[in-house]
C-alpha cells in the first residue's frame, strides 16, 4: 500500500510541475462552461420569413402582422417574385417562404377555407419541424381570432372547442441552459478522464521511463491506480468548479443531493479512466492514443443523449448505450440536478457504472504487461 | 567455486522467424563483473531483458537469483537492479524525488531511504544537486545517478545496458570505479558495452555475434587464445568473418 502512495505522489508532482497542464486543467472547465452552456441551444428564435403576399387584403396583412408579432418569426423579406424568394431560401437569407395567393381574404370572408403555401428550408430536419410547429401555432391563433370576430358579428352558432392547459415540470421556464448545463458538466469530466490519464501513460512508454518501472517489483494494479488517482481528483475538482460557475453565472437550480452527483461522477470517472488506460495499453505513441481515444470519446458523447433524446434513438443505439458510461452520467446529472432524484431513482444507472468501472479497470490492469 | 546467481542453458529467443538469441549457455557467479560484448544488433539487449524479467524466453533454461525467468519474473525483479541504455529516471522530478520514488517502490522504509539518499549524495558529490531537476543535470551525472538508483535497494545482481554510452572518458573512469566498489559489496554486475577498453575491467567477458556466444572467458585467457594484445583485437578477429 505504501507503494501506491509513492507512485501517486510522483504523478501529482509531475502534473503540477508541468506549467501548462497544471493551469489548463482548471482554466479549460471555466471556459467550457462559460462558452458552451449559453451557446448550445435548440430554442428557435428569429426564423427569417420571406413573404409573397399576392392577396393584399386586410386578412392577409392581419396574418403577416400576427407572424411578425410572434417571438419566433421575423419578416425578413417581402417580395412578389417566387424566383426571388426561392433564391433567398437557397442563399440562406431566409428560412421559410410564405406564399399568400390572391383570393385568400375573399375566401375567408365568404366562410370558405383560406389557402397558404409554406416552403421551409429542411436541411436541418428538426429545426424545420419546429418551425412548422410554431407556424401552425400562429395560424391556429389567427384562426381563433377569426372565429371570435365571426361570433361577435354573427352570434348564432356556438362553437364547441377543446382547450388544453399544459404545465412544464422540472424546467418550468423551458430554459435550455438548465437542460444543457448538467450535460456540459458530463463532457467536462469525460475530457479530463479520457485524455489526460491515457496520454500520461503512453508518454511514459514513449520516453522509456515505463521500462524502469516494469523492471521493479511494482504491482500492476498499484501503477494503474496511481495513474487514475490524480485525474479522479482533478475531475471532481473541475466538477465542483463547474457547479460553482453554473450557480454564479447561470443561476442553475439544484434540486437533488450534491453528494449524490459527486458519487455518480466518481464512479463514472473510474469507469472512463479504466477505458482510457485500457486503450493506452494498445497504443505505442501519444498520436495513436489520441486518435483512438478521440474517436471513442466522440461516439460516447454524441450517443449519450446530450443533444438528442435517448428514447428516440434506434434500439441498437440504446443497446450500445448499455456500455456507454457517458450515457449513464448524463441521465444521473440531469435527474439529480433538475428532478431532485434520489439514490433509489438512479440506482440502476449507478450499478451499471460500477460494473463498467470494474470491468474496464480490470481489463486495463490485465492488458498492461510488465513482461512482454 | 562461488554461488551461481545467473544460470542460462540453451536460451533461445525468437521474434517471429528472427532468432535474436541462438542457444546461449553461460553462468555468472556472485560478486562477479560479467561483461557482455557484441556489435550492435548482436542480441545483447535481448538477453539482458530476458534476464531482468522484461521479456520471456522462447525456450531454454534461465534462472536468475534463484528464480525462473518464465514463471517468477516478479521475484526476479525484487532481487535485481536495472539501468538501461536509454536514460530512464524521471526528468521532471528532482534527484531526491527520484530516489524517494524508487526507494518507495522497492518497499524501503522512510528512514532507510533518507539514509541511503544522504550516503549516495555524499559518495558521488551530489549534495548540491539534491533538489535539482534531472533535466538540468549533465549526461555523465545522470548516468551516475541512474546507476546509484539501480543499486539503491542493494540487489543481488545489477544489469547495466551500455551504461557509459555518450559519456566522457573521465566520467567513464569514475563510473567504473563505482562499479568496482559495488561488486566489492557482493553485488554481481552484468554489463553490456561496446567500449573494448571497458571489457578489460571485467572479471569475465562473453562476446556475441549474430545471436550466438562465440567466446567466453577472462580477458587474459581470451587475449592469449587469440594471440592478441587487447580485447579490441580479439573482438575484431572474432566479429570479422
Amino acid at each position: 500500500m505504501r507503494t501506491i502512495f509513492y507512485l501517486i505522489r510522483k504523478e501529482f508532482l509531475q502534473i503540477f510541475r508541468n506549467k501548462f497542464i497544471s493551469k489548463a486543467v482548471f482554466a479549460i472547465p471555466i471556459l467550457q462552461m462559460l462558452i458552451l452552456v449559453p451557446a448550445i441551444t435548440f430554442e428557435l428564435k428569429n426564423v427569417k420569413l420571406a413573404i409573397i403576399d399576392k392577396d393584399m387584403t386586410p386578412e392577409s396583412r392581419g396574418l403577416i402582422n400576427k407572424l411578425d408579432g410572434s417571438t419566433f418569426f421575423k419578416i425578413a423579406f417581402s417580395t412578389f417574385s417566387e424566383d426571388e424568394a426561392n433564391n433567398l431560401l437557397l442563399r440562406n437569407k431566409c428560412n421559410m417562404i410564405l406564399e399568400i395567393n390572391p383570393g385568400f381574404g375573399k375566401d375567408i370572408g365568404n366562410g370558405k377555407q383560406g389557402k397558404l403555401l409554406a416552403t421551409i428550408d429542411a436541411v436541418n430536419a428538426s429545426s424545420a419541424e419546429l418551425t412548422w410547429a410554431y407556424f401552425n401555432g400562429v395560424i391556429r391563433d389567427y384562426n381563433t381570432d377569426l372565429i371570435k370576430e365571426n361570433i361577435i358579428t354573427n352570434p348564432v352558432v356556438p362553437f364547441p372547442r377543446i382547450e388544453i392547459t399544459n404545465r412544464y415540470w422540472y424546467n418550468e421556464l423551458l430554459n435550455y441552459k438548465y437542460y444543457m448545463l448538467p450535460g456540459i458538466l458530463v463532457i467536462l469530466v469525460t475530457a479530463i478522464g479520457f485524455l489526460l490519464a491515457g496520454l500520461n501513460m503512453v508518454r511514459e512508454k514513449e520516453i522509456g521511463t515505463i521500462e524502469q518501472i516494469n523492471v521493479t517489483p511494482v504491482r500492476k494494479y498499484h501503477f494503474i491506480i496511481a495513474k487514475m488517482a490524480p485525474f479522479l481528483l482533478i475531475g471532481l475538482t473541475d466538477l465542483a468548479l463547474g457547479l460553482v460557475i453554473g450557480k454564479i453565472a447561470f443561476n442553475i437550480p439544484f434540486e437533488g443531493s450534491i453528494l449524490l452527483m459527486f458519487l455518480g461522477s466518481t464512479i463514472f470517472l473510474i469507469a472512463v479512466l479504466g477505458v482510457a488506460l485500457f486503450i493506452s495499453t494498445f497504443s505505442g505513441t501519444q498520436q495513436q492514443y489520441m486518435f483512438v481515444a478521440f474517436f471513442c470519446m466522440i461516439i460516447f458523447i454524441l450517443m449519450s443523449g446530450i443533444f438528442t433524446p435517448y428514447e428516440s434513438m434506434p434500439i441498437w443505439a440504446q443497446d450500445f448505450n448499455l456500455i456507454n458510461p457517458v450515457a449513464y452520467l448524463m441521465r444521473i446529472n440531469r435527474m439529480v440536478m433538475l428532478k431532485g432524484s434520489t439514490i433509489y431513482d438512479i440506482s440502476r444507472e449507478l450499478c451499471s457504472l460500477i460494473i463498467i468501472a470494474i470491468s474496464f479497470t480490470t481489463l486495463a490492469v490485465r492488458r498492461y504487461r510488465k513482461t512482454a | 567455486m562461488n554461488k551461481k546467481v545467473i544460470y542460462v542453458k540453451n536460451l533461445v529467443k525468437k521474434f517471429g522467424s528472427f532468432v535474436a538469441n541462438d542457444n546461449l549457455s553461460f553462468e555468472v557467479s556472485a560478486g562477479e563483473i560479467f561483461g557482455f560484448l557484441g556489435a550492435n544488433g548482436a542480441g545483447k539487449t535481448t538477453t539482458l531483458r530476458i534476464l531482468s524479467g522484461l521479456s520471456k524466453p522462447t525456450s531454454g533454461e534461465v534462472n536468475v537469483a534463484g528464480f525462473d525467468a518464465y514463471r517468477q519474473t516478479e521475484q526476479i525483479k525484487k532481487n535485481i537492479g536495472y539501468m538501461c541504455q536509454k536514460f530512464s529516471l524521471y526528468e521532471d522530478l528532482t534527484v531526491k524525488e527520484n530516489i524517494v520514488l524508487y526507494g518507495g517502490i522497492y518497499g524501503m522504509s522512510k528512514s532507510l531511504i533518507r539514509e541511503r539518499l544522504i550516503d549516495l549524495l555524499a559518495k558521488i558529490h551530489f549534495q548540491e544537486y539534491e533538489n535539482r531537476m534531472i533535466s538540468d543535470l549533465p549526461l555523465g551525472l545522470r548516468q551516475k545517478l541512474a546507476f546509484s538508483v539501480a543499486v539503491l535497494h542493494e540487489p543481488k545482481i545489477v544489469f547495466l545496458d551500455e551504461p557509459t554510452g555518450g559519456v566522457d572518458p573521465i566520467t567513464r573512469r569514475q563510473f567504473w570505479e563505482t562499479i568496482y566498489e559495488t561488486a566489492s559489496r557482493g553485488i554481481t554486475v552484468f554489463v553490456t558495452t561496446h567500449y573494448m577498453d571497458e571489457a578489460e575491467y571485467c572479471d569475465r567477458i562473453s562476446i556475441m555475434n549474430n545471436g550466438k556466444i562465440v567466446a567466453l572467458d577472462t580477458p587474459e585467457k581470451l587475449k592469449k587464445q587469440y594471440n592478441a594484445t587487447t580485447i579490441e583485437e580479439v573482438f575484431i578477429k572474432i566479429a570479422r568473418p
